[in-house]
């Protein structure tokens, strides 16, 4: 069961254009909501039952979500998708937005039915310009056929969709964030509450979802929530996009149902490179703590499953580490992507991020003190809570928390090379 | 029990009945319950931003923000608990990792509520051995210095600006650690406001440059002042240093000014130490300059007075007194003027057309409070430029209109009043006076009503969309003001504007008042400062001089308190030379410039405001008392009430003889009772419109930062881009009609005058309109505030 | 006073912000700031500069401190010359595993410049960013608009050798 939904047609010639959608059913959904008049509690009863969890790093359920719109009071509505993809390890929503645009914009035509939205908005990465223009493509395709615009199979529903383009901040990505950059201005997380489904674009009642997340709405109306369910398991439903990346030999996208062992993804990404031994893996993108590899082995790909294994599912970046890696490099990477990319508004992420970053830069080269290890613990976790403790952050929004979880997960189950560091000044494994 | 709109929470142990939805930190501040905080600020929206105030709710995953989280019922919060000061701590390590430890040379130093959080919550060893940030300090303006190493990124001058000040100037541009607060692209702030991000700064990264390390906080010792430069009389604390005042801080009060304060009130005390004090009484004899003691010269000024009225007749004198001067002194002239029947007494300088002024309210005031005005709900400003000359009233304007007010201007220049205009119209003083009578002619006022010289205008006048727009605005408005600035008062055509807008005003049931020239022209019109009128608007037995005509018909001798002739009457030419041709020429006087050596005979030196006491009137009707605060080393320098006094001594007048000005306004007191504003009036007299040539008008606004002699002495506020403003601006119609458009300078003849200019294009200007900035160096070799001039390329 | 947006630059360009604008609400047409930044931008050969600031923001009624917030927290604005090929290496982890350090190494060398610097020519300039999000394509770059993948150094010289 792979390639059921958001690449169902990835391997067809010119998967992005209409008629190739549509030769495989799709918009038929949407037509027979609009002309049947579905009623919107009908479609976020589907979803529930189909237990789609956001893609997009939380896993928030996306038919609970869509509940919170009070569709029928008055004033302007929105529903807004969420292309800003930049978590390090994550591509999965740019295949979406290059192969895949209509699945997207019919996802997003329904969404707007279900929760009262007259107007979308796409917010896609800047550096996004080939898959932007794909989707303006299939936007002009969509509005040319009367797929979008005024009285949509004549149903009396009107239905508009923009792309708006990021200009590179990761930070974009936050739902809030990514709001106040539409409006035109830094990307600021708002502090929360109000939440979007009260206060959202424009200070209009909002719906943010994921790329994947809407993508996959029109399969599973067509094909039903119980079908999507029984893809994956239970409370963790569907088949979702894993992109694997790092020390494999055929690193890439990949659509598998949920729960699929660990082990057969990596087989599926042609193993680790070199016929390597498997060190490490961060299963979700870079915010989720990393796992040893031998725990990975005897994972499923869930949500569930990585929960219980000490880590999240996150944005189902999964990046493979082999036995010649460097943990504290790496960790100084990743501290570092973090402190480029707080937004400066919060004092613990812009004063800690940068802090945690110094720190472990100076480790990694030979710098380092013994006591610089607690230190580095006891700052992540006043600056992002204790994700082992399951408190949480103390920052506006969960960048915070992101950059706070690998340090602390490097530091459990790496401590001995960081050690290793302090101790010869020098690294334990070779360098790349 | 506690219905849907209370709450019960508990707050450290103690049960609390409170409103839902209000924020924890409001709550805890009501019971006196401390939490430590730095980006929150009452009169601010909420950011939430420091994480400072970090607190601990049962059964949050994480200590949450009391300055963001609702209250909600049943909430159960400790500020005190392990986990909340282990929050606060944390936030603290982290501000503290990249700022300054050097408070012994912060010129915040013992007022900084970094330093002061620091010593209940910081940890004393610092783990943090990487290097600090270091940001680069950036020039902007000469009011704030800026230590932006020392900024822990509040936001709150931000803010401010946006939501108060309504100026965007400030912003924070770069990202994460690198997020800097700041103009971006260095320049002069240029926002009438801009001083109070230094009280609004907790740390100090926004501090006065003027007072900067000139004194530490707690070598001060403060008092209680009114500010005296607009009719608002704004609170504020004076701190001297030794006797000299070090600086001037808002004081709270949430009827007047909040807790802000205009950068004039915050920054003229600069003025006081000005090289052109004058120090002792001087006398000129034989053409020389002397000083002289106090003795000699009130002698002096009392023999000159006592020739004048054997020679010529009390008539024969004239009595100019700045709209300024307290209560007690206004009182204590027109005591002494109508006590040796002269009536030439008035403060209504900056007026060409008084035509009207027997038909005047017994005592102009706002027709509101200062408060209402955030409830309008339509306002129509004419001739004003509120947000400058009345920067408070600017402030609740902006709210008004953030709550929807819809705010209309007709003015000479459509101003930017830092909040967005529904409708604006730009005329020159002729023109003004046919906009409003067609806005009253879009409202469909019975004309029959009006006096002749109006009707004949409401005939000719004609009805376009703005007008009707702003009749529509202020007809549909619950609660809407048409208010009369200083510019509409001190218009060629004032009656005019006054008969239409009060017209207007009733047709549509909306308040009326006027926003006047100074500090307490309310208190001068109480105490008949004026020629026509006693105390009170009690009619007198005749009428003097009013201030235009008594430089216009030069007397023998002049008395002028507290005002440069030049700078401060709406027609500085003509006074000059009333003031030349006269035999004597008294000023009384807290500086002496070379213009006032020229014309004037014996020169006594006053106590400028803060070194006085006294009492303003504001333009709501209130009355303010204030004591002195600082004292000039070396200066003679005597409170004008005192002078006044012994000049009514040597008149031998009944009744001279106060100890303080509190005996004075206790007199006052007695005389005039309690007193109540009341604008009602009916006005029919009025000077009759010029018929219209093809010619350049000259409209003028004061330089908010020359509007009296200590404010254009002020050294910080001189040096700002607003105070230098002294081109002649006309729009680009005009420049193109006068073959302009690349002119840099012109030659502008006013009357008999011409001086070369700089020229601004600028298409905020009415047509067939000149707008210069006035009571400047330049513009006091001009002319009249209004008139006909012509404009040539230089 | 500053100039304005059509003095500054084509009407091709402000034709495009128009449009950027029209996709907004229109009371919110401080929406089209990022785009009226990027098409400006653009056009002045990859970098803005305080003219070009104020005259969106005068385009768009923002104050121009609003502008430049704007212009200052995005990374891909750039407040100084760059190369008329702008190459941007991704540093962040699935491409730091697999290399992207020598990948930047092999672009110093080649162009004999360090990150952030230009070629004396003005043809080329290196830039280090973080994820672009092609990890599975690591090591990465972006020049220009375009993505190239898989990079190795033959590869990047024939890709150099294909930009006119
Ligand atoms: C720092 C940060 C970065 C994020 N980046 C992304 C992103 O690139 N794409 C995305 O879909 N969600 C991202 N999210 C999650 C969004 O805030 C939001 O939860 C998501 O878009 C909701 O969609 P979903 O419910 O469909 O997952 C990010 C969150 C944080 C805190
Ligand atoms: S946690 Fe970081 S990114 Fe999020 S709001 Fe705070 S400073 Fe900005
Ligand atoms: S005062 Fe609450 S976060 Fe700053």
């Amino acid at each position: 069961m792979v390639n059921e939904v958001c690449f169902k047609n990835i391997d067809k010639d010119k998967a992005w254009k209409l008629d190739v959608y549509q030769s495989t059913g799709g918009y038929n959904v949407l037509k027979k909501i609009l002309q049947e008049k579905t009623d919107p509690a009908t479609i976020i009863d589907e979803l529930k039952t189909s237990v789609l969890r956001g893609r997009g790093g939380a896993g928030f359920p996306t038919g609970l979500k869509w509940s919170f719109m009070r569709r029928d009071d008055p004033g302007q509505k929105y529903i807004v998708c969420n292309s800003d993809e930049g978590e390090p390890g994550t591509c999965k929503d740019r295949d979406i937005l290059r192969y895949n645009p209509h699945a997207l914009i019919e996802g997003m035509i329904i969404a707007g039915y279900t929760i009262g939205a007259s107007v979308g908005y796409n917010y896609i990465r800047g550096e996004f310009w080939q898959p932007y223009e794909r989707c303006e493509e299939a936007i002009e395709e969509a509005r040319a056929a009367g797929l979008l615009g005024k009285n949509i199979f004549g149903s009396g529903f009107d239905f508009e969709l923009h792309s708006h383009l990021g200009a590179g901040a990761y930070i974009c990505g936050e739902e809030t964030a990514l709001l106040e950059s539409i409006e035109g201005k830094k990307g600021q997380p708002r502090f929360k509450p109000p939440f979007p489904a009260s206060y959202g674009l424009y200070g209009k009642p909002t719906t943010i979802n994921n790329t994947e997340s809407l993508a996959s709405v029109p399969e599973i109306l067509s094909r039903g929530g119980q079908w999507f369910l029984d893809i994956g398991k239970p409370n963790n439903g569907g088949s979702k996009l894993f992109s694997v990346s790092g020390h494999v030999n055929k690193p890439g996208n990949f659509e598998v149902p949920m729960g699929m062992p660990f082990s057969e993804l990596l087989e599926m990404a042609g193993g680790v490179r070199h016929g390597r031994r498997l060190k490490a893996v961060i299963p979700g993108g870079s915010s989720v703590p990393i796992l040893p590899g031998e725990i990975m082995m005897d994972t499923n790909m869930d949500y569930d499953s990585i929960t219980e294994a000490g880590s999240l599912l996150g944005s189902g970046a999964v990046i493979i580490m082999d036995d010649l890696t460097c943990m504290v490099s790496v960790l100084a990477n990743l501290s570092h992507f973090y402190m480029s990319e707080s937004c400066g508004q919060c004092t613990p992420c812009r004063e800690g991020t940068g802090w945690l970053s110094r720190v472990v830069h100076r480790i990694e080269h030979g710098e380092g003190r013994m006591e610089d290890l607690d230190m580095l613990f006891d700052v992540a976790v006043k600056m992002g809570g204790n994700y082992y403790e399951r408190e949480g952050g103390r920052t506006i929004c969960a960048l915070g928390d992101a950059a706070s979880m690998p340090v602390l997960s490097f530091l459990k189950h790496f401590r001995k090379e960081f050690e290793y560091h302090i101790e010869h000044k020098k690294c334990m494994v070779a360098r790349y | 029990m506690s219905d849907a709109s209370t709450v019960t929470i508990e707050i450290d142990g103690k049960t609390l009945e409170v409103k839902a939805g209000v924020m924890l930190i409001d709550i805890a501040d009501d019971a006196n319950i401390d939490i430590p905080r730095f980006c929150y600020h009452r009169h601010l929206t909420i950011a939430a931003n420091c994480r400072m105030c970090l607190v601990d709710v049962e059964n949050a995953p994480k200590p949450l923000p009391a300055c963001a989280t609702p209250v909600m019922d049943g909430m159960k919060v400790h500020t005190k608990s392990a986990r909340a000061i282990a929050a606060q701590k944390a936030t603290m390590e982290f501000l503290l990792i990249n700022h300054p430890l050097d408070c012994p040379i912060c010129d915040q130093g013992g007022e900084c509520e970094l330093q002061d959080v620091a010593m209940a919550y910081g940890g004393d060893v610092s783990r943090y051995t990487e290097g600090k940030r270091v940001v680069k300090d950036k020039d902007i303006g000469p009011l704030i210095s800026t230590d932006l190493t020392r900024c822990i990124h509040c936001t709150r001058c931000i803010r401010f600006g946006e939501e108060i000040a309504g100026l965007r100037e400030l912003g924070a541009t770069g990202r994460g650690e690198n997020m800097q607060i700041g103009t971006y692209i260095e320049h002069a702030v240029s926002s009438e406001l801009s001083g109070n991000v230094i009280d609004l700064c907790p740390v100090g990264a926004l501090t006065a440059k003027p007072s900067r390390y000139s004194a530490r906080a707690w070598e001060l010792n403060q008092y209680p002042s009114i500010a005296a430069h607009d009719c608002i009389g704004s609170h504020l604390s004076v701190h001297t240093f030794r006797s000299d005042t070090n600086r001037i801080v808002p004081i709270e009060n949430s009827e007047i000014n909040e807790c802000w304060l205009s950068d004039r009130d915050r920054f003229s005390y600069k003025g006081l130490t000005s090289r052109d004090r004058l120090l002792k009484p001087m006398i000129k004899m034989d053409g020389q300059w002397r000083e002289t003691d106090w003795q000699t010269a009130l002698e002096k000024t009392f023999a000159a007075m006592q020739d004048t009225i054997r020679n010529y007749g009390a008539d024969q004198i004239g009595v100019l007194a700045s709209p300024n001067s307290t209560l007690e002194e206004l009182y204590l002239l027109k005591k002494l003027t109508s006590n040796i029947d002269c009536f030439n007494f008035d403060h209504r300088l900056r007026q060409l057309d008084f035509s009207h002024q027997d038909q005047a309210p017994m005592i102009p005031t706002l027709g509101s409070s200062i408060t209402d005005l955030e409830s309008l709900d339509s306002v129509l400003l004419i001739g004003s430029n509120i947000s400058k000359e009345q920067p408070m009233l600017g402030i609740r304007l902006r709210k008004a209109q953030k709550k929807g007010a819809k705010i209309c201007q007709i003015n000479h220049r459509v101003y930017d009043l830092r909040m967005p205009c529904e409708v604006g119209i730009a005329a020159h003083y002729r023109n003004l006076v046919l906009e409003l009578a067609a806005v009253a002619k879009a409202l469909n006022i019975d004309s029959s009503l009006l006096p002749h010289a109006a009707n004949t205008l409401f005939v000719q006048a004609q009805i376009l969309e703005k007008h009707s727009q702003i009749a529509e605005i202020l007809k549909n408005g619950e609660k809407s003001h048409v208010i009369l600035g200083n510019q509409a008062i001190s218009s060629p055509y004032y009656s005019l504007v006054e008969i239409f807008a009060r017209a207007i005003a009733t047709s549509c049931n909306c308040l009326f008042g006027y926003l006047t020239d100074g500090a307490n022209a309310t208190g001068a019109w109480l105490t008949g400062a004026i020629p026509h009128r006693d105390y009170n608007g009690a009619s007198q037995k005749t009428a003097g001089l009013n201030a235009q005509s008594m430089l216009e018909q030069p007397r023998n001798l002049y008395l002028l308190h507290n005002i440069e002739i030049d700078y401060d009457c709406a027609d500085p030419v003509t006074a000059l030379s009333a003031v030349a041709s006269s035999d004597f020429v008294v000023c009384m006087t807290p500086y002496v410039s070379s213009d006032m050596q020229n014309y004037a005979d014996i020169l006594l030196p006053i106590s400028p405001y803060l070194e006085t006491s006294g009492t303003f009137i504001n333009i709501e009707g209130r009355v303010q008392t204030f004591a002195g605060a600082s004292k000039l080393k070396n200066s003679e320098a005597r409170p004008a009430w005192k002078i006044i006094r012994v000049l009514g001594n040597y008149f031998d007048i009944d009744g001279f003889e106060f100890n303080s000005s509190k005996e004075i306004l206790e007199e006052i007191e007695r005389t005039i009772g309690e007193f109540k504003g009341d604008n009602t009036a009916t006005i029919t007299e009025a000077t009759a419109l010029a018929d219209k040539e093809d010619v350049i008008y000259r409209c003028s606004e004061v330089n908010m930062y020359h509007s009296d002699s200590i404010v254009r002495r002020s050294e910080p506020l001189q040096n700002t881009p607003e105070a230098k403003e002294d081109r002649i601006h006309i729009n680009a119609d005009l420049a193109k009609k006068l073959n302009l458009e690349r002119a840099t300078q012109v030659l502008v003849k006013h009357g008999n005058k011409t001086i070369a200019m700089h020229l601004a294009i600028d298409d905020t200007v009415a047509n067939d309109c000149a707008w210069t900035s006035f009571a400047t160096a330049t513009s006091k070799k001009l002319g009249p505030m209004y008139g006909v001039i012509e404009l040539e390329a230089d | 006073m500053s100039k304005s947006l059509s003095q500054l630059v084509s009407s091709k360009a402000v034709a495009e912000v128009e449009l950027w604008i029209s996709k907004y609400p229109a009371e919110q047409k401080q929406s089209a700031v990022m785009a009226a930044l990027r098409i400006v931008q653009d056009e002045n050969g990859g970098y803005l500069n305080r003219e070009l600031m104020d005259g969106v923001a005068g385009f768009l009624d923002m104050p121009f401190i609003a502008v430049y917030e704007v212009a200052s927290f995005y990374s891909m604005y750039e407040h100084n010359p760059v190369g008329k090929y702008k190459i941007c290496v991704c540093n962040s982890i699935s491409c730091m595993i697999n290399g992207s350090e020598k990948i930047i190494d092999y672009l110093e060398k080649k162009f004999g410049i360090g990150v952030g610097e230009v070629t004396k020519d003005g043809r080329f300039s290196i830039k280090e960013v973080e994820c672009l999000g092609a990890c599975v394509g690591a090591p990465m770059m972006m020049i220009g608009k375009e993505y190239y993948e898989d990079l190795t150094p033959e590869k990047i010289d024939i890709i150099i050798d294909g930009l006119k």
